[in-house]
């Protein structure tokens, strides 16, 4: 117990990091995300293409490299970004890709009747879109999107080799001050994470049961 | 829902206006690249002599950047085969009749996936020696790797054995075989081969986060490039330092890409394969689609 009332100081900033680099970054994804959704469904063709082209590329290429370009390619081109916006910016851009996938899905999922209908009624694609379409979609695609969310929290822990001090750098940091705790010290910081993500998870399964749309 | 659904076939005008709007955005994003590439030569990024080094054998780069790219691979490849067989017997476990086989599994695969593979690796690799346990560097990613992605891949084979038909495995039990025996035979052949690109695909996310060795100093791809910048900075300051990260860089995108490919040719595959027409839809948890770690940088 004495370990936590030590080092309360530092878990604590720890977390206060990590969980505002996910809220910074999963609000960054989700814009983003659901912009790029829109121009993979949107009637001009480049707009598919760049859409297409943006997930595929961040899809493959590993978080590390995404931070790599971010935080020591940008200053190349005489960018300089500080380590946690770069954080944010890393994390959101890699994630805005698995946003759009699972948006897109729900799209896909929305019943091809109710786009034909507000086409119908002389509405344009983006009423239809907006109106229409995206709501219906973000109901159904509720589960996997709080997925990606919180997989996202588990990948911030990576900002931890770029300078952030957040839950994961603590880690090595407490385990060499506290030998003798070392339990502590990797509960403190689990526990950090499952502060984040056990509530995520609860809200979304109380979002999902709420916003539900029975077919 | 396909896509043209969602609007009318453009007419002329809508097409004109597209147009447009095309070749504005295309002068848009040559103008950003070529900002880019003039930025990078202003900073003399581009400079032919400073990315010959990556070619020259002499300088032993290549040499040094192929033996990383091997040992990632080795540790992908262990990894692999090991997270493979743990998901397998996690998802047949999280599956069983008996509780006490059934809840401490379920708890071992949320548990793994509840936390960020650095801090398993961390555990591993920083913790368990003070209780006197000592792991190589390579044990230590290799087993944070299986770890973690065991409790994954249990998730993706669990989704797979629930998709196959409810009437195969009414009629594998009706033709009287046994509980083990409908699982290996009817259900698990069917639901591998249902989630093969799924599979192939948490594969690649496990290679990608072979890059976590750097932390722990295992000599992979990116700790092995962070040594040259190392080396070099010795004698030449920092000349070659975008050079060695950026060819590290490539290294990864271009292996995840061939593997990638491999999962989309397995997926039209599957796709056409008779083999698998007694399963249905997957719901499939999510963080298999995207990785969990990645790799640390060095401070520049």
């Amino acid at each position: 117990m004495q370990f936590f009332i030590d080092n309360f100081d530092i878990l604590r900033d720890a977390f206060l990091t990590t969980l505002s680099l996910s809220l910074l970054a999963g609000l960054l994804a989700l814009v983003l995300g659901t912009l790029l959704a829109a121009m993979r469904v949107s009637p001009v063709a480049p707009l598919r293409g760049l859409a297409t082209f943006y997930v595929e590329v961040f899809r493959n290429t590993p978080l590390t490299v995404v931070f790599f370009f971010i935080i020591f390619g940008l200053p190349q081109i005489d960018f300089v970004i500080d380590f946690f916006p770069g954080a944010v910016l890393s994390v959101g851009l890699y994630t805005a890709a698995f946003v759009c996938e699972a948006v897109r899905s729900g799209i896909n999922a929305v019943s091809p009747g109710q786009a034909e209908a507000s086409r119908a009624l002389g509405l344009t694609f983006g009423q239809s879109l907006r109106e229409v379409v995206l709501p219906q979609a973000f109901r159904t695609v509720v589960p996997p999107l709080g997925n990606v969310l919180i997989a996202m929290v588990k990948n911030t822990s990576i900002a931890a080799g770029f300078s952030v001090s957040e839950l994961s750098s603590t880690l090595p940091r407490l385990v060499n001050a506290n030998a003798g705790d070392l339990l502590f010290v990797l509960l403190g910081v689990v526990i950090g994470y499952m502060l984040i993500t056990l509530p995520a998870a609860y809200a979304v399964h109380r979002l999902e049961r709420k916003v539900a749309i029975l077919r | 829902m396909s896509t043209p659904v969602l609007f009318d076939v453009p007419g002329p005008r809508a097409r004109a206006r597209a147009r447009i709007g095309t070749a504005i955005g295309a002068v848009l994003i040559a103008a950003l690249i070529a900002f880019v590439l003039i930025r990078l030569a202003g900073n003399g990024q581009l400079d032919p002599a400073r990315w010959a080094v990556l070619f020259d054998p002499n300088s032993g780069v290549p040499q040094a950047l192929s033996k990383a790219l091997l040992k990632t691979l080795q540790v992908a490849a262990v990894g692999m085969v090991f997270a493979t067989a743990g998901g397998l017997l996690l998802a047949v476990g999280r599956l069983s009749d008996h509780r006490w086989v059934r809840v401490p599994v379920s708890a071992f695969i949320e548990f793994f996936r509840a936390i960020p593979l650095l801090v398993v690796i961390f555990a591993l690799y920083f913790v368990l020696p003070k209780f006197g346990v000592d792991l190589s560097a390579f044990a230590a990613l290799t087993g944070g790797l299986v770890l973690y992605n065991s409790a994954v891949l249990a998730e993706i084979f669990r989704a797979g054995i629930l998709s196959v038909d409810r009437g195969q495995r009414e009629a594998a039990y009706g033709i009287g075989l046994r509980k083990s025996q409908v699982m290996t035979l009817v259900l698990l052949p069917q639901a591998v081969r249902r989630m093969l690109p799924v599979l192939i695909a948490q594969l690649v996310v496990l290679l990608k986060d072979s890059s976590l060795g750097f932390i722990i100093g295992y000599f992979e791809l990116l700790r092995q490039a962070r040594s040259l910048v190392e080396f070099f900075s010795r004698d030449f300051g920092s000349t070659y330092t975008f050079q060695l990260y950026v060819a590290a860089a490539l290294f990864y995108i271009v292996v995840n890409v061939l593997l990638s490919q491999l999962a989309r040719y397995a997926e039209s595959r599957t796709r056409r394969s008779t083999k698998t027409a007694g399963t249905g839809d997957v719901e499939l948890p999510a963080d298999v689609q995207m990785d969990a770690g990645g790799g640390e940088a060095p401070p520049v």
